[in-house]
C-alpha cells in the first residue's frame, strides 16, 4: 500500500509551512472562542495547466498555481468565513478572528482533544497528471487530434483542440478533530469543429476526461475518436432543417442527456434550497415526483469518474445517495452545516470551487439507473416527436421548478422512425413533473465522457451526469416551426 | 458584531510601489531568461459580502485576493503562467513555467505585444475609486433594512434567499517591455436581494440589485426591497402559453444579453476562426436602420469604464453600428493582425457598450408592442454565434392592447440573431447602466414562442 491520501496532503500543505499538529490545535482554538459550535481550515494547493491548438498549431499555452487555506467558523445559521493565499501560522490566525467574528461572544468552544485520520476512498491514484506526459507529446497528442478531424471530410474548415490537467492537493481539518486529505488529478480533452458547405457553417463538439493521467487519452483511440464524434455532429448539423416549436413527446439518448437529471431534480435536492424552503422539492420527501421506472442517485465513488471525490471537501468520504427510488422521493444532497441544521447525516456531497470559497451542497455523479426497454423499441413507440442525443449547457430555477437544457443533435422523429436532423433548441420544463411524464425507461445506461462543469452561486465543480435512454411523453420543445 | 470592517489598504503607495516591483522583476526575469518580449499583469483585491436572511446575518466572507499573470515572447512563439504567490522564489519560477511552454508552442506570425504607437499615453482618472468603511453594523443594517421592506410588502412575501451587501476595492497593474506601465484602482459596491412569494398555485422567486463605483450611487435599501418585492409578486400565477408568433419585447435588464450575442459575433477570435454568422459584415447592415451602437470608455464612473484595454492601448469612444450598419469589429492585437487589421482597444472586451435610446419608455414600449411578450427573464444557452441561431427559456407577461394581462412561464423564444438584430422596431429610453453592455428595452418584431 503507498502512502495515504492524508499522509501525502500533510507532506505537500503542512510540513513546507511548519504547521504540525500543535499549531493545528491552536488554529482550532483560535477559531472555536466564543460560541462558535463548528469550524474548519481547508488547505490546498493546485497546478493547472492547458494547452491550445487552433489552425493546425499549439499557439498557446499556460501554467497556473494556487495555493491557500480558507477558514470557515458556523454558529448556529451563521457562517464567518475568511482566507489567506499565504500558508504561514499568523495570517491564518488572522483569519479565524475574522471568520469567528460572526457569533456572538459567549463561552470558550470545544477544541478537539487529538485528532483523527480519516482515509477516505482510494477512486484514483493520486498522481500529477501534469507531470504524465513531456510537453512535446502534449502537443503532438492536439497535433494528431486536429489531423484526425481534418481527413474525416473536406468540409471541415476549422479545428480548435484544448488540453488540460490539473493538480491539486487539499487537506481539511475540523473543530470535530477529523482530518483528512485528498490528492485529485483530473484532466480534460476538448475537440471543436467547424464544417463549410455552400456557405452555410455549422460546428459539433466533443470531449473528454476524468481523474485519470494524459495516457488515458491514447487508450481505446479516446482522443481520435473524440475528434470524429465532433466532425460527425458537424456534418449531421449542416443538414439540420428548422426545429419544431411546441409540446411533443420526447425521446433522450444516453449518457450526456443526463443532463436533465442534473437541472430537473438534482439541484433541487440539494439541501441548503431545502432547509430554506426555497426549493419547489422542499417537504416533498416520500412523495411521488417520478414515473415508477425512474430511480436517480448521486453517486461520487466511481472510480476515476470527473464528479468523484475520495472525501469531499468537507472531509466526508463520498457515497452513493439515492435521491428517487421507483418514482418516490428519497433524499437530499448535504454538507455539514445544512446536514446538522436539519438534523441529517451529510451525503458527502460539501463541494467548493476552492479555498476562497465557501463550501456548499453540491452535485457529484447523478444518472438514472437502467429500464428494461430496448432503445429501438422506445423509438418505435413515437408516433410524431424529437429526439435529442447531444446538448449544450443547462439551468434551472429551483424555486419555480422550471429548467432548461439546449439540444444540439437532435432529430424529428416520424411514425416510429428517426427522419431528419433538426437544428439546435432548448427544451424547457417542469422539474417537480417532468420525470412523472416519463413513459419508458431503456436498458442502456451510459455516463457522459467527463467534461461536465456546474456553476452554482458563482462557483464551478466538475461534475458527471449519465441516464439510459428515456422517453418523455410532453416536453415543451423552443424550435421556430410552429 | 461591532467590529470595524478591516480598512482596505491594497492601493495605498506602498502597494503601489510593491506591486510596481513585482511587475518590473518578472518582466526583468522574462528577459534574462532569453524572451524577446514580455507582459505581466499584477492585481490585489479587498472586500466583505455580508448577507442577511430572515433578518439575521447568515454569512460574512472577508475576500482577499492577488495574482500575477506573465506572457512571454520568443520570436513568435508564446507562453503563460500565473501565480498567487509573490515570493521572489514563486516569481521566478512562474516566468521559467511561462518559458518552458514558449518553447513548445509554434511560430505564430500574429503574436506578441501591441503595436508601441498604440499604447495608452496619458491615463485619465475615470472617477472609479471611492473606498468605502462603513462599520459592521452599518452593513448588516443596510441589508436587513432591503430584506425587512420587502418582506413587509406583502402578506405573500413568504420567504428570502437574503439580501447581501458587498464592498470590495483592487488596484491592478499592467506592464510590458515596451516600457508601458498602467495602473487602475477601482472599487466596486453593490446590495442585492432574493425574496419568494408564495400563493396556492406555488412558489415564484425574483430579485433586484444595485451596484456602483461610489457608495453614494447605490439605491437605497428601501427601493431595492420594494423593487425585488415587486418584481416577484408579479409572477405569481404565471402560466404556460400556446405555441404562437408574436412581437417580443425585452425588458431593459435582460435587452443587453442581445447586445452580448452582437458583441460575441464580431469578436475577432469568432472572425478569424470563421465561427460567427457575422462574418464578413463590415459596411454592411446587421441592425435595424435606425440602430445606433457605440462604446464610451471614458464615462465617469460606470461598470465599463477603462483608458487602455488588457494589453495597455488606448481606448477610444467609437461607433460599432450606426444607421444599423456595422462600421467596426471587437478586436485585440493578435486577432488584428490575423485579420490584417489595427485593434480597437478590446483586448479583454467592450468599454460601456451602448445602444443609443430611444424616446419611449416601458409603457410606451409596450403599446407599441400591442399584442406580444414581454420578457423579463431568460434561462439557460441556447445561443449558436455559428449559425446565430436563437432558442432561450423565458418567464414574463402576455401583452394585449399595451396592458399586462398575466405573468407566463415554462416557454421559449427562439429566432435567428441576424433576422432579429435586423427587426429591432425599438429601443427604449429605460436604460440599464448596471452593467458594461447598456440597453434600454428592446422590441422585435416577430419571434416563435413555445409553450403547451
Amino acid at each position: 500500500m503507498s502512502e495515504t491520501m492524508l499522509a501525502l496532503a500533510r507532506r505537500s500543505l503542512l510540513e513546507p509551512a511548519g504547521i504540525g499538529e500543535s499549531e493545528l490545535t491552536r488554529l482550532i482554538g483560535q477559531l472555536m472562542t466564543g460560541g462558535v459550535d463548528y469550524g474548519d481550515l481547508y488547505f490546498q494547493y493546485s497546478r493547472h495547466e492547458s494547452w491550445s491548438l487552433e489552425e493546425g498549431k499549439v499557439k498557446s499555452g499556460s501554467h497556473n498555481i494556487e495555493q491557500g487555506v480558507g477558514v470557515r467558523a458556523c454558529a448556529g445559521e451563521k457562517t464567518g468565513f475568511a482566507y489567506s493565499d499565504e500558508i504561514v501560522l499568523p495570517t491564518l490566525l488572522d483569519a479565524a478572528v475574522a471568520a469567528r467574528a460572526i457569533a456572538r461572544h459567549g463561552d470558550g468552544g470545544q477544541t478537539p482533544a487529538a485528532f483523527r485520520g480519516e482515509s477516505g476512498l482510494r477512486l484514483y491514484r493520486p498522481v500529477d497528471p501534469l507531470a504524465s506526459l513531456p510537453d512535446d507529446a502534449k502537443v503532438k497528442l492536439l497535433e494528431r487530434v486536429e489531423q484526425e478531424a481534418r481527413k474525416q471530410d473536406p468540409r471541415v474548415k476549422q479545428v480548435m483542440a484544448s488540453l488540460a490537467a490539473v493538480h491539486e492537493v487539499v487537506l481539511v481539518v475540523r473543530s470535530d478533530g477529523v482530518i483528512a486529505g485528498d490528492v485529485r488529478p483530473l484532466v480534460r480533452l476538448n475537440v471543436t469543429v467547424i464544417v463549410e458547405s455552400n456557405g452555410r457553417r455549422e460546428q459539433g463538439s466533443h470531449g473528454g476526461g476524468g481523474r485519470v493521467t494524459y495516457d488515458y487519452f491514447d487508450r481505446e483511440d479516446r482522443a481520435l475518436a473524440y475528434a470524429r464524434e465532433a466532425v460527425r455532429q458537424a456534418l449531421v448539423n449542416l443538414d439540420a432543417v428548422d426545429a419544431p416549436a411546441g409540446a411533443m413527446p420526447v425521446v433522450l439518448g444516453p449518457g450526456w442527456p443526463g443532463i436533465l437529471l442534473h437541472e430537473a431534480i438534482g439541484h433541487g435536492l440539494e439541501g441548503d434550497f431545502n432547509r430554506k424552503g426555497t426549493s419547489a422539492f422542499a417537504g416533498r420527501i416520500g412523495e411521488r415526483v417520478a414515473a415508477e421506472q425512474c430511480t436517480v442517485v448521486d453517486d461520487g465513488t466511481i472510480p476515476d469518474r470527473r464528479g468523484s471525490l475520495n472525501v469531499d471537501d468537507e472531509g466526508t468520504p463520498t457515497r452513493k445517495t439515492v435521491l428517487i427510488e421507483n418514482g418516490i422521493l428519497k433524499g437530499y444532497m448535504q454538507d455539514t452545516l445544512n446536514a446538522r441544521l436539519m438534523g441529517v447525516a451529510p451525503t458527502g456531497n460539501g463541494r467548493r470551487e476552492s479555498y476562497a470559497h465557501l463550501p456548499m451542497p453540491r452535485m457529484t455523479n447523478t444518472y438514472m439507473l437502467a429500464g428494461k426497454h430496448d432503445p429501438g423499441e422506445i423509438i418505435a413507440s413515437v408516433d410524431k416527436g424529437l429526439y435529442a442525443v447531444n446538448f449544450g449547457g443547462g439551468q434551472v430555477d429551483i424555486t419555480s421548478g422550471k429548467f432548461v437544457f439546449s439540444a444540439s443533435e437532435a432529430y424529428l422523429i416520424e411514425n416510429g422512425r428517426i427522419t431528419r436532423p433538426v437544428k439546435g433548441a432548448t427544451l424547457i420544463g417542469n422539474g417537480p413533473d417532468v420525470l412523472t411524464r416519463v413513459s419508458m425507461v431503456g436498458n442502456d445506461l451510459a455516463l457522459d465522457s467527463g467534461v461536465g462543469t456546474c456553476g452554482k452561486e458563482g462557483q464551478s465543480v466538475p461534475v458527471g451526469v449519465g441516464q439510459p435512454t428515456l422517453k418523455i411523453d410532453s416536453l415543451t420543445v423552443g424550435g421556430t416551426r410552429g | 458584531m461591532s467590529a470595524p470592517v478591516k480598512s482596505p489598504a491594497v492601493t495605498d503607495p506602498e502597494t503601489r510601489a510593491r506591486l510596481s516591483a513585482v511587475v518590473e522583476a518578472v518582466l526583468a526575469e522574462a528577459k534574462k531568461s532569453g524572451a524577446t518580449a514580455a507582459e505581466a499583469a499584477v492585481n490585489v483585491n479587498q472586500g466583505l459580502s455580508l448577507t442577511v436572511r430572515l433578518g439575521e446575518v447568515e454569512t460574512v466572507e472577508h475576500t482577499r485576493d492577488k495574482g500575477m499573470g506573465v506572457t512571454v515572447y520568443f520570436g513568435q512563439r508564446t507562453g503563460s503562467a500565473s501565480t498567487t504567490d509573490f515570493s521572489d522564489r514563486a516569481l521566478r519560477e512562474t516566468v521559467r513555467a511561462a518559458c518552458t511552454i514558449a518553447r513548445y508552442t509554434a511560430e505564430d506570425d500574429c503574436a506578441g505585444l501591441a503595436d508601441p504607437d498604440l499604447l495608452a499615453k496619458n491615463i485619465p482618472d475615470l472617477d472609479l475609486h471611492h473606498p468605502w468603511n462603513p462599520g459592521m453594523d452599518q452593513v448588516i443594517e443596510l441589508a436587513r433594512s432591503a430584506e425587512a421592506t420587502a418582506r413587509g410588502a406583502d402578506p405573500r412575501i413568504t420567504n428570502s434567499e437574503g439580501a447581501s451587501l458587498s464592498t470590495h476595492e483592487g488596484l491592478e497593474l499592467y506592464g510590458n517591455t515596451h516600457g508601458f506601465l498602467g495602473a487602475v484602482a477601482a472599487t466596486r459596491h453593490s446590495l442585492s436581494l432574493s425574496v419568494i412569494a408564495q400563493d396556492e398555485a406555488g412558489m415564484q422567486r425574483d430579485y433586484w440589485y444595485t451596484v456602483a463605483r461610489d457608495a453614494r450611487g447605490l439605491e437605497s435599501p428601501e427601493a431595492v426591497g420594494q423593487m425585488a418585492a415587486r418584481r416577484t409578486l408579479r409572477r405569481l400565477g404565471s402560466r404556460k402559453l400556446s405555441t404562437r408568433e408574436c412581437p417580443v419585447l425585452y425588458e431593459a435588464p435582460v435587452a443587453s444579453s442581445l447586445l452580448s450575442h452582437f458583441v460575441s459575433a464580431v469578436r475577432g477570435a469568432s472572425l478569424y476562426r470563421q465561427a460567427s454568422f457575422l462574418l464578413d459584415s463590415l459596411g454592411k447592415p446587421v441592425f435595424a436602420d435606425f440602430v445606433r451602437i457605440h462604446e464610451q470608455p471614458y464615462l465617469k464612473g460606470a461598470q465599463g469604464s477603462a483608458a487602455f484595454d488588457s494589453e495597455g492601448v488606448a481606448t477610444r469612444p467609437r461607433d460599432l453600428v450606426r444607421d444599423g450598419v456595422l462600421q467596426g469589429y471587437v478586436l485585440d492585437s493578435y486577432s488584428a493582425r490575423k485579420l490584417k487589421m489595427q485593434t480597437t482597444g478590446n483586448a479583454g472586451g467592450v468599454h460601456n457598450l451602448t445602444i443609443e435610446p430611444g424616446t419611449d419608455d416601458l409603457a410606451a414600449l409596450l403599446r407599441r408592442l400591442h399584442t406580444g411578450l414581454l420578457v423579463t427573464e431568460l434561462i439557460g444557452f441556447g445561443v449558436n454565434t455559428v449559425t446565430g441561431d436563437y432558442s432561450r427559456g423565458a418567464a414574463g407577461f402576455w401583452v394585449e392592447n399595451g396592458e399586462i394581462q398575466y405573468p407566463v412561464e415554462e416557454i421559449t423564444i427562439a429566432g435567428n440573431l441576424r433576422d432579429m438584430f435586423r427587426h429591432i422596431l425599438a429601443a427604449g429610453s429605460d436604460v440599464d447602466t448596471r452593467g458594461n453592455i447598456r440597453s434600454g428595452s428592446l422590441l422585435i418584431e416577430r419571434m416563435t414562442v413555445a409553450g403547451n
